[in-house]
């Protein structure tokens, strides 16, 4: 096995045992991404100089003896958390020549941490998008066919961890954004429970919905990583004060007795039935490691995109205001008067899809429209969190696909936002109601595209699907294939 | 038929917090612009608001204090506006859910009279920056030190029927809040600012369309712009016209409101709950922390200074019309006559502040010089009159009391036989006005009142001389 392959408890123990220093570790990883980003396009910004240095400084506490669980490990950060005199583009124009003069609050984490970043990743401008294809930075690229999408928003995030260019990496989840692109990339994500990881310097795109958490290939290598990035942020409002949790400590539990529940409206119409029949699969791999499998009802399910398409643009309406021409953002050259400023510099600097939202949350937001959109959104928004609660009054799991189907062509449904957001359609109602869910890997169609599944638990349950998920891997193998990339030399 | 005005105030007061509403920066004035700024209160991408716990208090003892309702679940909301010194595309307000509900303020009128004026309610919210035009050409500059800063904004009933009322309303509230110290009061630098909305109707007729005048940083320019705008609206409604709602700003250069925006151009401000604040829960033990720390309130202080100090319900309002001034009335009357001291503080004090410009915080004389005096006419060591010109004097330059009155020798004369040799003297000078007086002139003793205090510099004890010549007027020769 190559070390790109490795998991960070075996990149750990190279280290611990000086199989390999923390420069030859970043050194080799950096190589593969100058080989391999070329085409997947994964990163936006490799700061390789400041890698090689903080590699330097782990290998100096490592000669010392020091031993943090994260110490010389290498990551990557979605661009959509502010790193302090790095640019930081949330994959748009707009944000082109932005430097933040702060770091967020996770990024400051995983530093102290020791972790050694490589660079940025690239994801949909503002996490909005399912395919990677509205960053102003172009597409990413799935490594396991490169003439597919990753998923999005954290397509970049999912491409670089599934393509081995780093072992774990940041993502945002504000309708499916972690799971989505974990799924169509064959890897493991988690969205936490929302006021589990600090917001603090993650570009808001919907405030009551975007909830940070690690991309990996394990479930295990998502709860090394969950473990530091979680904590109560006085930074953050909506941060939790029992954030922070050991999420190793239970991983090992065995499965006896877990309830599952199967939601009968994932498996309803417009679900590939490849995909499907790969979910079942894996629903029953967990009834054999014990666990009781039941249908449930989730009833409001089938209104969460459209409740999602109201709330997040809303949000984001008003979120993205600052982004006016006046500061640090792209500013038009061809500017008259104080409105020209305004029009023209958020009309060049943000992309179609970002403009089509902040058009749909200032209408729904407006005078006339505010009750029978925003108000009536937020009644059924309440409704979808009284299933949820329903449901784990009875199981302890929810269990289904992540998505309704693999990975789709580059291009595919950029001519229809609606196609789009439907990519969507069993992950959003989890950032409504603010629970933990988790993709791994569960499957491959026939064409060798990544099939993920579901895991859905109740509020700061996020160790409970961590747990499963794991069990699950130690068990199956889904999570060790890795894509066929021509670069197998790095 | 005659015209009645309605007014409601909307008043904007900054709270004295160290920091401000979301961030840590401070909350000093006039510093180098875009020195008190961080990420948040800059609306870097990513910033989050954390709300400043100070704020909240100050906004509970103002709530205590006119017994309003106090809401134990209020929610922030973001107001959307573009505007360059807005630096986040929105204001963090309340809306729906303010913090402070219905409450009432009771004022005085000069005729002796009381109303009371409903106030709605009051939320907290953050302020915006400032746009510099003047030092840049064709540009314009932008200071964010002010962005952040907390205000309370406190909306009254629309209870006022004159501007007269709704000074008396603007200045209790302003001596509310420097009571309460949640608010310094300076309205030049903006502190304490508030916009009128005026209609006219006839009386007991619905009320008329308003226009709403904004940012009125004096009580003299509420007034002046009240009073412009009830002739304005006249002139349009008695030629048949109709007022248009709109929004208009007071220019004291020219003494008149202009039109700013229309309701047609008014902005939608897309209110919604602010999703990176939690809702604002208050419990008991807070608002009973607060209500503790309370100082005494004017209402409370005036009906004291009628039974502890024997005045007038009209001196004990005036004098505790603002908190410093009560507490400088009160070093004064330690230990002397209260109303003597009124009548001090009142008349020659707050007539040389006032024609000086200059605050009672800021009094050249101290409380206790000023109490010292009064004692001196009180033990008869000086008269009255020349009492007013020693105060005149420390007023201005300053001085001992005790060592003007020695080394000026302007201690009183109480010997009686020095006044009776002085009496004697102006009555064998005037026989002709003494023959007036006992002719039943009787207006005449002023004028030997008035030569007798001449003649002694106006030292004589005014009482003596009394006494003394009506003995010597009234005896037959």
């Amino acid at each position: 096995m190559d070390l790109h392959d490795f998991s960070l408890r075996q990149l750990r123990e190279g280290l611990q045992k000086r199989d390999f220093s923390a420069q030859e570790l970043t050194q080799t990883l950096l190589k593969r991404i100058h080989t391999l980003n070329p085409e997947l396009n994964a990163f936006v910004t490799v700061t390789e100089a400041a890698a090689l240095e903080s590699a330097a400084r782990a290998d100096d506490r490592l000669a010392k003896g020091e031993s943090g669980t994260l110490l010389g490990l290498p990551m990557a950060h979605k661009d959509i958390f502010c790193t302090a005199d790095l640019p930081t583009t949330c994959g748009s124009k707009m944000l082109k020549n932005f430097v933040a003069p702060y770091s967020a609050t996770v990024v400051e984490r995983l530093a102290a941490e020791g972790m050694v970043m490589l660079g940025k990743l690239n994801m949909d401008e503002f996490a909005m998008g399912s395919s990677n294809e509205t960053s102003y930075f172009g597409p990413v690229r799935n490594p396991w066919n490169t003439e597919m999408v990753p998923g999005g928003s954290s397509g970049g995030s999912a491409a670089a961890v599934a393509a081995g260019l780093v072992p774990v990496a940041t993502g945002t989840d504000t309708g499916g954004s972690i799971r989505q692109p974990a799924a169509l990339c064959g890897i493991t994500g988690i969205k936490p429970t929302y006021g589990r990881v600090s917001r603090y310097g993650m570009i808001a795109f919907a405030s009551s919905l975007d909830q940070a958490g690690p991309m990996a290939r394990s479930a295990e290598d998502c709860a090394l990583l969950l473990n530091a990035m979680a904590a109560h942020d006085p930074r953050d409002s909506t941060s939790h004060p029992a954030a922070a949790s050991d999420f190793l400590r239970g991983l090992d539990r065995p499965l006896q007795g877990l309830r599952v529940g199967v939601p009968e409206e994932f498996f309803g119409e417009g679900l590939d039935p490849e995909v499907a029949a790969a979910v079942q699969v894996g629903i029953d791999q967990l009834a054999k490691q014990g666990a009781s499998i039941q249908s449930i009802r989730l009833p409001n399910n089938p209104h969460a995109v459209s409740t999602y398409y109201v709330l997040a643009p809303a949000e984001a309406s008003s979120n993205l205001s600052r982004f006016d021409g006046v500061r640090y953002t792209h500013r038009s050259s061809a500017v008259e008067n104080l409105d020209d400023l305004y029009q023209q510099s958020r009309y060049e600097g943000f992309g179609a899809e970002v403009r089509r939202r902040i058009l749909v949350g200032t209408y729904v937001l407006s005078a006339g429209y505010y009750d029978a959109y925003y108000l009536k959104a937020q009644q059924v928004r309440s409704l979808i969190r009284e299933d949820f609660r329903r449901a784990f009054a009875e199981v302890d799991v929810i269990v289904g696909p992540t998505t309704p189907g693999p990975a789709f062509a580059l291009g595919a449904k950029n001519a229809d936002p609606v196609s789009m957001y439907l990519a969507d359609i069993y992950t959003i109602a989890v950032n409504l109601a603010g629970i933990p869910a988790l993709s791994l890997p569960c499957g491959f169609t026939q064409s060798g595209l990544p099939i993920g599944m579901q895991l859905m638990g109740d509020y700061f349950a996020d160790d409970l699907l961590l747990n499963v998920a794991h069990r699950y891997q130690q068990e199956t193998d889904w999570h060790l294939a890795r894509p066929n990339l021509k670069a197998g030399e790095a | 038929m005659d015209w009645e005005v309605v007014i409601g105030l909307e008043v904007h007061a900054q709270l004295n917090t160290a920091t401000k509403i979301f961030c840590g920066c401070p909350t000093t004035f006039g510093a180098e612009p875009n020195s008190h700024t961080c990420p948040v209160c800059l609306a870097m991408p990513g910033a989050l608001p954390v709300l400043n716990g100070a704020a909240v208090d100050k906004a509970i003892a103002l709530s205590l204090a006119i017994g309003a309702e106090l809401n134990r679940h209020s929610v922030f909301a973001r107001k959307n506006y573009f505007y360059p010194d807005l630096p986040k595309g929105y204001q963090i307000s309340q809306y729906e859910l303010p913090v402070v509900g219905k409450g009432q303020l009771t004022v005085q009128m000069a005729d002796g009279s009381e109303k009371i004026i409903g106030v709605t309610r009051a939320h907290l919210e953050e302020d915006a920056g400032k746009s510099l035009h003047e030092a840049f050409v064709g540009q314009t500059g932008i200071d964010l030190n002010r962005a952040g800063t907390p205000l309370l904004e406190i909306v009254s009933e629309p209870d006022m029927r004159s501007s007269a009322e709704a000074v008396a309303y603007l200045k209790k509230l302003h001596a509310l809040v420097r009571y309460l110290e949640i608010c310094d009061g300076n309205m030049q630098e903006g502190s304490f600012r508030c916009d009128a909305n005026v209609s006219l109707r006839r009386p007991g007729a619905p009320f008329g369309t308003r226009a709403e005048i904004k940012n009125l940083n004096s009580f003299r320019f509420l007034e002046k712009a009240i009073e412009y705008e009830i002739l304005r609206q006249k002139d349009i409604l008695e030629s048949g016209g109709s007022i248009v709602q709109e929004t208009r700003l007071y220019d004291a250069n020219r003494d008149e409101t202009r039109s700013m925006r229309s309701k047609e151009e008014a902005n939608d401000y897309r209110y919604f709950p602010d999703p990176d604040l939690l809702p604002l829960v208050l419990d008991e033990a807070r608002i009973e922390k607060v209500r503790q720390s309370l100082p005494e309130l004017p209402d409370a202080k005036r009906e004291r200074f009628m039974q502890a100090y024997q005045l007038s319900a009209y001196d004990a309002a005036v004098l505790t019309a603002g908190r410093d001034l009560a507490d400088y009335y009160e070093s004064v009357a330690d230990g002397v006559e209260g109303k003597l001291v009124a009548n001090w503080v009142m008349g020659d004090l707050l007539g040389a502040l006032n024609k000086a410009g200059i605050e009672i915080q800021d009094c050249p004389v101290s409380a206790e010089k000023l109490r010292l005096l009064v004692q001196r006419i009180e033990d008869k060591t000086i008269s009255g009159k020349i009492a007013k010109e020693i105060f005149e004097e420390i007023f201005h330059q300053g001085g001992e009391i005790d060592a003007i009155i020695d080394s000026r020798g302007l201690r009183q004369i109480t010997d009686a036989s020095a006044i009776a040799a002085m009496v004697d003297e102006i009555i064998a000078a005037n026989p002709q006005q003494v023959a007036g007086f006992r002719a039943g002139k009787d207006k005449l003793l002023g004028f030997f009142v008035g030569q007798v205090m001449k003649a002694s510099q106006g030292k004589a004890n005014p009482d003596q001389v009394n006494t003394l010549l009506l003995e010597r007027l009234q005896k037959p020769e």
